[in-house]
């Protein structure tokens, strides 16, 4: 008898994912239960008090505009991806659009941080550029503000929203828009009524590629935000390090997290119909329609798949 | 008479280098069944978009009744397409699919259930009005897709290749009932396909293409039976083909000297002269495979070998070598098979009769 080497082939990546995903997160959960220590750390008195600081109005108006912020990034993001998607997949060198879409992963994340410090900086390149053509000598703040956190979230994260959209509206049948054209439909009508419902799938991928990390977001509000652009990721990170409560950094990144995965689970994986496909049958041998519709529903013909498309 | 009619004026379109269409002019009556057929790349679907709208020509114009469609989209049109693909909204039911136009020209619901029924019970589809296009076989998507398209009661129907992608019997089907549904609705269909058998048993009228040009138009009768070129004559049906020279004419009976045949009686009224170099072809049907030699006026007689007896039932197909090296094809229908007509088998000598006016000029060339 041959023996099951399933669970064998498994540990690898089941010992990964224990160390490395679930460890940490119960570790996480279990900081968040206990008393915090004096100099940062943890004193293992089981206490719930992390949890009752939660509930303070500084906090809450954060985590409101960290949610604004990170819907507002998310949703000029969608806009901008959209049309940019589009156009690659309709593009007859996909292959050179995709590689410049991918380029800027070749430099650091901070690195690129810092280079929109030097181009948008009081002292930045576009305002030296200004001064030099004789607009006002002390320059324009375009940094440290609301607005300058949303336009580097946007360009940061832009990538992952076109790749996916890319790669769905690449497998969308464009004789679809004929088809809604000829029907009657305007330009605008055939995207909003035929495209965007055949490409949801990558939307909802894209929303949740970009909206997550935004959430999450520390550097980008922290080098490039003021004082009133905190996020929930700066708010964990002060925790963390600064007021050394680590109990309530737990907390609130545990909120975050079950937040995040509440809304994934209702956004993405609502379940797909089940759909049948059937065989074409010749009409000839059949004497009218109706015995057409009654094999279709009988059960031989109509052996149910389970359709394979996800919604993510 | 519903429908419009169609005028294609001079019509050129070029995709870079490559000349689609070559100064295309037609004239489509109204409620004509009417067909464009060639070989693909012909140039004949790129017409019936430019008809649609999806193209614009770079030069002339496409009237659709006597109004110019030039710059207007195809969302203003008053024609509608039936794709090659069939095109059904995927995330649509079969209802709803049906219904797009009138939800965009926001038609009242109630009106809607009830134009949706009608056409669905037009295509026989009333019971799977609640499917998703992926639950139907590739017949029913068709029917759904000509629904969709003459919801919106178009005066032009145009037809793209509908009937490409089902198999052969479901395809003779289909095109009986769309037949049927062109007479109940009786607008103007424009039928593009590549199939000769398909536009032959449909059509008024059928224009034939290739290379971007109009090679002939007219009656399916007059295509199969007087065909204008070599190309068209060719490309519907089976047929025989000869090149030779005019020796000599008396009226319209012409002797003709072919290289691998002899001589042969030609009856056309296309006018030549003697010694010019002609092509003229006689449809296999028109030739009468025989035992012994047939006596008759205008009758040309050829001696020969069957070379190759092709059985399918109704008929048989005899390839036959002829005396002068060349081969001819011919036709015998079992139409009454047991009534003592000696059998022709392979290498049988045989006699191939034809006469004069069967044989059709479809070309010709001076010296």
């Amino acid at each position: 008898m041959k023996r099951n080497l399933g669970p064998a082939y498994v540990a690898p990546q089941a010992l990964w994912i224990t160390v490395f995903f679930a460890a940490p997160l119960l570790i996480i959960v279990a900081y968040s239960f206990l008393q915090k220590g004096l100099y940062g750390g943890v004193e293992p008195v089981f206490s719930i008090q992390a949890w009752v600081d939660m509930a303070n109005p500084t906090l809450l108006k954060v985590t409101l505009k960290t949610l604004w912020v990170s819907l507002a990034a998310t949703i000029v993001i969608i806009l901008l991806a959209l049309p940019c998607g589009y156009s690659i997949a309709r593009s007859k060198n996909q292959a050179l659009r995709l590689f410049l879409v991918i380029v800027p992963f070749w430099t650091n994340f901070l690195v690129r941080i810092y280079a929109w410090i030097s181009i948008l900086g009081n002292e930045g390149f576009v305002n030296q550029a200004l001064r030099f053509l004789g607009f006002r000598a002390e320059g324009f703040q375009f940094l440290y503000n609301q607005g300058a956190v949303v336009f580097v979230l946007v360009y940061m994260y832009l990538p992952y929203a076109i790749l996916p959209l890319f790669s769905t509206i690449d497998k969308f049948d464009f004789t679809l828009l004929e088809a809604a054209r000829d029907l009657g439909a305007t330009r605008m009508q055939s995207y909003t009524k035929v495209m965007i419902p055949n490409i949801k799938g990558g939307v909802i991928t894209a929303v949740l590629f970009t909206f997550i990390p935004i959430f999450g977001a520390y550097a980008v509000p922290l080098l490039i935000g003021g004082k009133d652009s905190y996020m929930l990721g700066n708010v964990i990170a002060d925790q963390l390090t600064k007021t050394r409560n680590w109990p309530l950094a737990s907390a609130i990144s545990m909120s975050m997290t079950l937040l995040t995965a509440i809304a994934v689970f209702l956004f993405a994986f609502k379940k797909p119909k089940e759909q049948q496909t059937v065989k074409d049958i010749d009409p000839l041998s059949q004497p009218n329609g109706k015995t057409i519709e009654f094999l279709h529903r009988s059960p031989e013909q109509g052996k149910k798949k389970p359709s394979g498309k996800g919604a993510a | 008479m519903k429908g419009s009619d169609v005028t294609v004026s001079n019509v050129s379109k070029s995709f870079g280098s490559f000349a689609a269409l070559k100064d295309v002019s037609l004239e489509i009556k109204k409620g004509e069944f009417y067909s464009l057929l060639g070989p693909s790349g012909c140039g004949k679907t790129t017409l019936l978009r430019a008809i649609a709208g999806f193209e614009d020509p770079d030069y002339g114009v496409i009237l659709i009744d006597g109004s110019d469609m030039s710059g207007l989209s195809p969302d203003k049109r008053h024609c509608n397409t039936v794709f090659q693909s069939y095109a059904l909204f995927p995330h649509l039911t079969v209802f709803e699919n049906v219904a797009f136009p009138l939800r965009i020209k926001k038609t009242p619901a109630r009106l809607i259930k009830e134009l949706v029924m009608k056409h669905l019970s037009l295509v026989q589809l009333e019971g799977h009005a609640d499917k998703k296009p992926s639950q139907l076989s590739g017949g029913q998507k068709q029917r759904v897709a000509i629904a969709r398209a003459l919801i919106n009661e178009p005066s032009v129907l145009l037809l793209d290749e509908p009937l490409s992608a089902l198999d052969a019997k479901l395809r003779q089907h289909m095109l009986m009932e769309l037949d049927s549904i062109h007479d109940k609705v009786g607008i103007t269909f424009i039928y593009v396909t590549h199939d000769q058998q398909e536009a032959l048993s449909v059509s008024d009228r059928i224009a034939v293409m290739n290379a971007g040009v109009v090679l002939q138009v007219g009656s399916p009768q007059q295509i199969y039976e007087n065909p204008a070129t070599e190309f068209v004559a060719r490309f519907i049906g089976e047929t025989n083909i000869f090149k030779g020279k005019v020796l000599s004419r008396n009226g319209n009976l012409n002797v003709l000297q072919i290289e691998s045949f002899g001589q042969l009686l030609v009856d056309d009224e296309t006018p030549v002269e003697v010694g010019d170099t002609i092509v003229v072809t006689i449809r296999p049907e028109k030739i009468r495979i025989s035992n012994e030699q047939l006596q008759g006026d205008e009758l040309n007689v050829v001696k020969g070998i069957v070379e190759e007896p092709v059985y399918s039932g109704f008929q048989t197909k005899y390839i036959v070598r002829v005396e002068g090296g060349g081969r001819l094809t011919t036709f015998r229908q079992h139409a009454n098979w047991s009534e003592g007509i000696p059998d022709i088998e392979w290498k049988d000598e045989v006699y191939l009769s034809f006469s004069a006016r069967d044989l059709v000029i479809v070309e010709k060339s001076p010296g």
